[in-house]
């Protein structure tokens, strides 16, 4: 408001009519306009906690997938001589790190008590066969990620055309198959799982994605359908069927792109799980099995020492757990920023 | 509603039914048999042992013999313990296995409520990333991890509470901790999530309207409304619960249901797989049951559309 | 408080969102007063920042929210300096809100009556019982037929409009001596709008409270207010009594309001929109916010932001237009149509001062 108008100043040519052609853009818009993934992205990197998960389960898929580039011992090489060698790294002096062990009350040189010589180290120790702990770590954590992946994209995919058609068909066809899901949502999942993996003895790897990618597609299908039917009464969709578009074309066009954000999000908990029940499985002893490792038998491996040598627990537990962090962090924070909702 | 429910014990039938047809037929796939010690039997003693558990006759006499055992409350013979019926097996473990079971949904409901609802009220502050924190580390620490670390610290070095056992109330303690690990950090997410949603919902901004108290508006119409779809938790806690409980019983030697099982697994007693698969199922089913029931009850939104999903 | 009449006095309020994109300028200098007993409306486009001024009234606004500047007096006090333990003594005592949706804005776990009831047992001190009886009362007054029978029942039994019929009952029962009105009869079908609107002219008699009515909807201004305020991007740009309003606008976005309006005189001609988009308020346009959707907009506009030049004593109106400089502009058919009429309603029309207010 002006306080006093006397003292406005007017200038001649002030009251001349605009030329609305110079004059401002009235559709001007003046926020910086972002696509649909580049806010995404924004708001992804803005989430300090979900952007360092990202780093980080990049840098363990960097070191399960590319590690034995760098790091040549073979997981599956034992040396009897070296068993249950604690960590060493050369160079380093604090105790856990640097090849003592506490023997009944005495601080010992373990490799030296196994007779090895000073260029012997092993960064994380060994197990009780002997076997260098990082490589097998490394070679367990891709283990455990191929399994939890593979079996991801089994689910996503008979999850996401069971849902897509269920929602889609509508009617009778929905019904019956809500009942599927249904009642197989009513099996307690590990309970599948241990079957499976029971009756599938001795096939290792197969067995547990199979029990995996069978339990777990009914949450995604339940997502999916619950979306496609929201989205198969809006505008866009209707206007693709009246212009005589086919059904997988509408499918693929238009309904899978909006279905992406729930698809991601909910992926990003799948895994987890799956690398959970993998791990689960393996530790009970029905999942993977010797010589092929993955972190569930390495920290049942672990266990066995743990009140002697922890490490051989600690370490890949530590895996697992960092591994499960970073995908639920990371998922929670996909979740908020695909939700325009929490837009800060 | 009541057409409603007896729909839903029909489903409830039809699952286990589905469950135990799958569960036989896939144990049938697998070799193995009652025999110990098979080298040492004469051919006559292989045959009555066999007959003993019916493995003499065709595979589909077998089945119908098993599924009408069901509905008798029969689960054949364990392979393991011979002479044991496998629902009497189950029924002497069930007890160690519910008491646990149930202290570790209290502990973990509760706590995780509390640990939600504060996350949710302190929204973006240090007390709701802490919240946030312990809530996914519960779901990130597998329980076998959590059982042997609460094992070994509390029990074994500071010898707080004992290692491992069953004979009295201090024995549970540990492994009710291990067990409520995860469902705590599922209800605390889940109210969390659900919380931020009411928190945020026009009949919550009408409570501010009315000049109620911070305190109020929660206690009054932010907690009731979270709590009400909690209840359609109970099942995945409690599946989540009977995961947990096989290792954490197996780590803790608890004579209970999951300890049974894992050992089942491990010498191949088909029988007893069998009939504690159909035992879980069976168990969830009646808990999803409830927890519709009950939902609809309390739950006024659809207290009265509740017939239909 | 500059005049014994107003309940509430706001002066130069500015409100700024913080977004990720900067700072947003919601509320730029806002001035109004609400007399007692009188129903202000506040007239503008989604976004034009009528919802945000209201809610500061309330002090209920957004946490990214900041008030830059201004004030709010009632009853001789500033609420914006208050607590919120302060304001919370004041919310659904002294000034109560109606909200938009009635579909979302009751808890559908809460018993109506207790809903109704919660105001009083928090600012009366009543105990359940008593305020639950006082609840019913309240329930007969706005209308919900067999009130014993329905005061146990929750919201999902009521329809839309039965569902504001008991907001309003939430609103008005600790006796306010203002209530906000937020568009309340948006979300309802028409033939309720008019029932819900009666109702609420209705309890301001009985009640004797300001009503402060905010709405995008010309239409329902009409036949509910006393005086009229028309906002623009965060600012007032006109305002004045409902007859001002409607026959004698003098802003060129309240010709725009007007002629975007379909009425039942409307004589042959078509309704038009408003060209363009409203400005985006974290970079305010210099000079007339309205330039640029204007095509009365001159050179001045796009350089000094108008002041209020007063048209009546209850009329002022922030354009150029009304400059004695100005050029003589010829509004919209419709607009000259409603302003014969206009004329015609209060001969001698007193000519035209130009002089800005104070």
């Amino acid at each position: 408001m002006v306080d006093n108008p006397n003292n406005i100043e007017i200038k001649p040519g002030d009251f001349e009519p605009l030329d609305k052609a110079a004059g401002p853009d009235n559709e001007k818009i003046a926020a910086p306009s972002l696509t649909f993934g580049q806010d995404v992205w924004r708001r992804l990197k803005s989430n300090k906690t979900a952007f360092t998960s990202f780093i980080v389960l990049i840098l363990l898929f960097l070191m399960a997938f590319g590690g034995q580039a760098l790091y040549h011992q073979n997981p599956n090489d034992q040396e009897p001589k070296y068993a249950n060698l604690p960590p060493k790294i050369p160079g380093v002096g604090i105790h856990g790190l640097n090849g003592h062990i506490n023997q009944s009350g005495a601080d010992v040189d373990a490799y030296k008590q196994a007779g090895a010589g000073s260029n012997v180290h092993y960064i994380l120790g060994t197990d009780y066969l002997g076997r260098d702990l990082l490589a097998r770590i490394m070679y367990g954590t891709r283990v455990s990620l191929e399994i939890a992946l593979i079996a991801t994209l089994i689910d996503l995919t008979i999850g996401v055309g069971f849902g897509i058609l269920s929602g889609w068909m509508g009617g009778r066809v929905d019904m019956f198959m809500q009942r599927i899901i249904e009642i197989l949502s009513s099996i307690p999942s590990l309970v599948v799982m241990v079957l499976m993996a029971t009756a599938f003895q001795k096939t290792g790897m197969a067995s547990i994605i199979a029990a995996l990618a069978l339990i777990n597609w009914t949450t995604m299908a339940r997502l999916t359908r619950a979306q496609t039917l929201q989205l198969k009464n809006q505008d866009f969709i209707l206007a693709a069927r009246t212009l005589g578009e086919s059904a997988p074309k509408i499918a693929w066009k238009h309904l899978l792109p909006n279905l992406s954000s729930v698809i991601i999000i909910q992926t990003m908990f799948t895994i987890p799980n799956a690398i959970f029940f993998e791990a689960f499985l393996s530790y009970i002893g029905i999942g993977i099995s010797s010589p092929q490792a993955s972190l569930g038998t390495l920290i049942s491996d672990g266990q066995k020492n743990f009140q002697f040598l922890p490490y051989q627990m600690w370490y890949p537990a530590i895996v697992l757990i960092v591994l499960m962090l970073a995908f639920n962090l990371l998922g929670d924070g996909m979740r908020d920023a695909f939700d325009p909702k929490s837009k800060r | 509603m009541r057409k409603y429910l007896l729909k839903r014990i029909f489903y409830l039938f039809l699952t286990l039914f589905i469950v135990a047809t799958a569960t036989f037929f896939l144990m049938k796939l697998m070799p193995g048999t009652p025999l110990q010690n098979e080298a040492k039997l004469t051919a006559s003693e292989k045959a009555s042992i066999l007959a003993q558990y019916g493995l003499d006759k065709p595979v589909w006499l077998q089945y119908f013999i098993y599924i009408g055992g069901i509905f008798k409350g029969s689960l054949g013979l364990s392979f393991q313990f011979s002479d044991q019926a496998v629902s009497y097996l189950i029924g002497s473990r069930m007890g160690p296995s519910m008491q646990l079971g149930g202290q570790a949904m209290v502990v973990g409901v509760i706590f995780g409520i509390i640990l939600g609802a504060v996350g949710a009220i302190r929204k973006d502050t240090w007390a709701d990333r802490l919240a946030t924190i312990l809530s996914i580390l519960g779901i990130a620490v597998p329980s076998f991890v959590l059982a042997i670390l609460l094992q070994y610290y509390l029990g074994l070095k500071l010898g707080w509470f004992p290692v491992a056992g069953w004979e009295g109330f201090a024995y549970t303690i540990l492994p009710t901790l291990a067990l409520a690990a995860s469902p705590l950090a599922e209800t605390a997410r889940f109210i969390r999530t659900d919380m931020v949603d009411v928190l945020s919902s026009d009949y919550i901004e009408l409570a501010k309207a009315k000049g109620l108290s911070k305190f109020g508006i929660v206690y009054h119409h932010a907690l009731r409304n979270s709590l009400i779809p909690m209840v359609t938790l109970i099942g995945p806690l409690a599946a989540a619960l009977m995961t947990g409980s096989m290792v954490v019983e197996n780590i803790f030697s608890v004579p209970g249901i999951g300890e049974q099982f894992v050992k089942s697994i491990l010498v191949n007693d088909y029988p007893t797989i069998m009939g504690v698969t159909i035992f879980y199922s069976a168990l969830l089913c009646l808990l999803l049951l409830l927890t519709d029931i009950v939902y609809g009850i309390i739950d006024p939104r659809i207290r009265l559309s509740g017939n239909g999903d | 408080m500059e005049n014994p009449e107003n309940v509430i006095e706001v002066r130069n309020l500015q409100i700024d969102f913080h977004t990720y994109a900067g700072e947003v300028k919601a509320i730029r200098d806002v001035s109004f007063d609400l007399r007692k007993g009188e129903t202000l409306a506040i007239v503008g486009e989604s976004g034009s920042g009528k919802s945000v001024t209201t809610r500061s009234l309330m002090g209920l606004l957004a946490p990214n929210a900041v008030i830059k500047g201004g004030s709010i007096m009632f009853h001789d006090e500033d609420i914006i300096k208050k607590s919120e333990k302060d304001m919370q003594h004041i919310r659904g005592k002294d000034i109560a809100m109606i909200f938009q949706d009635p579909m979302t804005s009751l808890d559908p776990t809460m018993r109506i009556g207790l809903q109704i009831a919660e105001p009083l047992m928090k600012h009366k001190g009543l105990k359940k019982k008593e305020a639950v009886a006082q609840a019913l009362e309240m329930l007969k007054l706005v209308g919900i037929t067999n009130p014993e029978g329905r005061i146990n029942d929750y919201p999902y039994q009521f329809s839309g409009g039965m569902r504001q019929r008991i907001v309003i009952a939430i609103a008005l029962v600790c006796y306010p001596e203002v209530l906000i009105a937020d568009e309340p009869t948006t979300a309802l079908d028409v033939t309720i709008q008019a029932q819900i609107l009666d109702l609420m002219k209705d309890l301001q008699n009985r009640i004797d409270t300001s009503i402060i009515f905010i709405t995008h909807d010309l239409g329902v201004v009409a036949g509910m207010a006393d005086r009229v305020a028309v906002m623009y991007a965060g600012k007032i740009v006109e305002y004045g009594t409902v007859d001002e309003i409607f026959f004698n606008p003098q802003h060129p976005y309240t010709w725009g309001l007007l002629n975007s309006m379909p009425t039942l005189d409307t004589e042959g001609g078509s309704l038009s929109a408003i060209p363009g988009t409203p400005p985006d308020l974290l970079d305010p346009p210099v000079g007339d916010a309205f330039a640029a959707r204007s095509d009365y907009a001159m050179k001045i506009d796009t350089e000094q932001e108008p002041p209020f030049f007063k048209v009546s004593d209850t009329h002022y109106a922030a354009t150029w237009l009304l400059h004695p400089d100005a050029p003589k502009v010829t509004p919209p058919a419709e607009i000259v149509r409603r302003q014969k009429k206009f004329a015609a309603m209060e001969k001698p029309e007193p000519p035209i001062k130009h002089v800005t207010k104070e």
